[in-house]
């Protein structure tokens, strides 16, 4: 068995050399600095950095908005593709462009927006505090705050896989006994899976990492509403170089723990559900 | 079991698909559903199926109305054209799922579909994919899919159109043979008229939304209703002339047609079957056409003979046995007489004409030499 495959474009050496050096001048050799930064630091005051308590928090809150807010996304994109792919309505192509928005919108645009709307005076928050709900300035303002970012990336991943899906493939369903349901979860389902993760990686991944929009809606209490990347931040700010790349690296390890889980998961449902 | 279609009408924005159709279906029988694209065939199976709805009139399955039964709740067998199989399942799985939703119990899902893979003969491809399929397998897994529930009718729409040849000529035979050993009643799409002659124990025609004519293969050939089904059962020589005073004036050809002795001139138009032509190098007693031998083909069981009429300059098929094309001896360029042995001939509706011709119309011509 030979390593390389002949193939009709030729240059697989030129290209893989290319990928590689591409991947090491722009992600590989600065992420290591990170770690050699950390590793300055000593285990001792390493250890005690990344687990002090306000860091802790701050790490449970950016993971667990993120993953609340990748959830929403999966959900409402999943409904938000479905109705752009299935049901010719008039405006469809500008919803369609809208979905794009908070791609193309500077973060920290999408952070006032959503703080001036979502404030306790603002014209949904004003209805939310009759509840007793307090959008912005709380943990539920950062989830607003990262569905908002996150949200076109499940429709725009699922959206091509639902448009190929033939519509015959769902009719000989229904005349095999199939009712709507069933269709869903054993036809369409299995179908879009694969995209749905990876619209759901995405996201996730984009939530982890962003900062602009979530700043200036969180109102950055430490131990409540301190994500991680303005702690990093804040201790930059401090000149505590050594405390930032620390939290910085297990910052790091969790997302890349998570995003190989989330991949393995994607494979498996690619190799289980299309045809190998 | 009987289906019975009424007044089905059937409109897709300015476009009728389909006009106050009505067809009855005996029980047990295969029936072809035959006609050019546009004709609606199509879209009368989905509406038997369930898959559309018509704009008026109703559907009877045996005779129970099902006009507004869902689909699931009808319990047929569709196969599509371009199959329709799931993909992300297995054949196995593929064949399965009529049953599953239904909650059949494992084994005898099992049990029903080793059989149907023993019927469709892909044993021992149960845990491939349909992407490692060929056409034909495919559509034999499609078909395995739709029996599995047991369908009480079986609807094909256009099965072998996406495969190639020889592949669509043996499936033929095969779903010909799978019909006479279930019997179930069935109900086919096509565009080929051989292929439903072949397959077929009933004909429909149809045409602009229309049923032109319904009958047995035999009939359907011997007597076509009206100038379209001739037309279009395939490979006729059309000619443009007149009638009048009980004759047909075809160019130089002029043939007796009693079913039409009135004085005022009419046009009409003759069909004549390529095999149902002699041709001579001498011109003798009956009125002739004079052509020219443009393209001999003797490579099939009939000698194809391509001529040209000297006349008009228009093309004349003609299909001679072997036997006598020896005799003839013919070569390209050489000048021959067409003697017609039977021609249809069809006056073209027009609103004024008295409802006498219709039945006049499709008039046999016999000719002796």
């Amino acid at each position: 068995m030979t390593f390389k495959q002949r193939s009709v474009l030729p240059g697989f050496g030129l290209s893989l050399g290319y990928t590689l050096l591409y991947l090491s001048l722009l992600v590989l050799i600065p992420l290591s600095m990170l770690f050699f930064k950390a590793g300055a630091l000593g285990w001792e005051h390493f250890w005690s950095a990344v687990t002090n308590p306000r860091a802790v928090a701050s790490y449970k809150l950016s993971l667990g908005a993120s993953l609340i807010a990748s959830l929403i996304n999966v959900v409402f994109g999943l409904l938000v593709a479905w109705v752009l792919v299935r049901y010719p309505f008039p405006g469809r192509s500008l919803v369609d462009a809208v979905v794009d928005l908070p791609f193309a919108l500077p973060t920290a645009v999408g952070g006032i927006a959503l703080t001036t709307v979502y404030a306790e005076n603002g014209w949904i928050g004003h209805y939310l505090a009759k509840y007793g709900i307090k959008s912005a300035y709380s943990p539920l303002g950062i989830v607003i705050a990262l569905t908002f970012i996150g949200l076109p990336f499940v429709v725009r991943t699922v959206q091509p896989v639902l448009q190929e899906l033939d519509v015959q493939v769902e009719e000989a369903a229904s005349t095999l006994g199939a009712n709507r349901w069933q269709i869903f979860r054993r036809v369409i389902f299995p179908h879009i899976l694969p995209a749905v993760l990876t619209g759901f990686t995405l996201a996730f991944a984009r939530a982890i990492g962003e900062y602009g929009s979530v700043v200036f809606i969180s109102g950055n209490m430490p131990m409540k509403t301190e994500i991680t990347p303005l702690l990093i931040i804040t201790k930059l700010e401090q000149y505590d170089y050594a405390g930032a790349t620390g939290i910085a690296a297990v910052m790091l390890i969790l997302s890349f723990g998570l995003l190989l889980m989330i991949n393995g998961l994607q494979y498996w449902s690619a190799k289980r559900y299309s045809a190998a | 079991m009987r289906i019975e279609v009424n007044n089905i009408t059937k409109q897709y924005g300015a476009f009728r698909a389909l006009d106050n159709v009505s067809l009855e279906i005996p029980s047990g029988e295969l029936t072809a559903l035959l006609g050019p694209s546009g004709s609606g065939k199509t879209t009368l199976l989905r509406i038997i199926a369930g898959l559309e709805s018509a704009d008026k009139g109703s559907v009877l399955y045996q005779d129970s109305d099902v006009t507004h039964r869902a689909i699931r709740e009808r319990n047929v067998g569709f196969v599509f054209q371009h199959y329709a199989l799931f993909n992300h399942m297995n054949i196995y799985e593929n064949i399965a799922f009529g049953l599953r939703v239904r909650r059949w119990k494992d084994a005898e899902v099992k049990k029903r579909v080793v059989e149907l893979l023993k019927l469709i003969q892909l044993e021992g491809l149960e845990r491939r994919f349909p992407s490692q399929l060929s056409g034909g397998q495919r559509q034999r897994v499609a078909l395995a899919r739709a029996l599995a529930p047991q369908p009480q009718v079986l609807l094909l729409d256009e099965p072998f159109g996406a495969l190639d040849a020889k592949v669509r000529q043996d499936l033929r035979k095969w779903l010909r043979h799978l019909h006479d050993e279930i019997g179930m009643t069935s109900i086919f799409v096509t565009h080929d008229q051989e292929e439903a002659f072949e397959v077929a124990d009933r004909v429909v025609v149809m045409n602009k939304g229309h049923i032109e004519q319904v009958g047995r293969p035999d009939d359907v050939f011997a007597q076509p209703a009206n100038a379209f089904v001739m037309d279009f059962l395939g490979s006729v020589n059309v000619f443009h002339g007149r009638v009048q005073n009980g004759r047909v004036q075809l160019g130089s050809l002029e043939v007796p047609y009693p079913a039409y002795p009135h004085d005022d001139p009419r046009p009409a138009t003759a069909y004549i079957r390529p095999h149902e032509v002699d041709v001579d190098r001498q011109p003798h007693g009956a009125s002739s056409l004079q052509a020219r031998v443009e393209r001999i083909n003797r490579t099939g069981s009939l000698v194809k003979v391509a001529l040209l009429d000297n006349e008009r300059n228009l093309p004349v098929d003609v299909e001679l046995d072997h036997e006598r094309d020896k005799e003839l001896a013919l070569t390209v360029n050489d000048t021959v007489y067409v003697y017609p042995k039977q021609i249809r001939v069809f006056i073209p509706e027009n609103n004024g004409s008295p409802a006498v011709l219709d039945e006049q119309q499709g008039q046999t011509v016999q000719l002796t030499r």
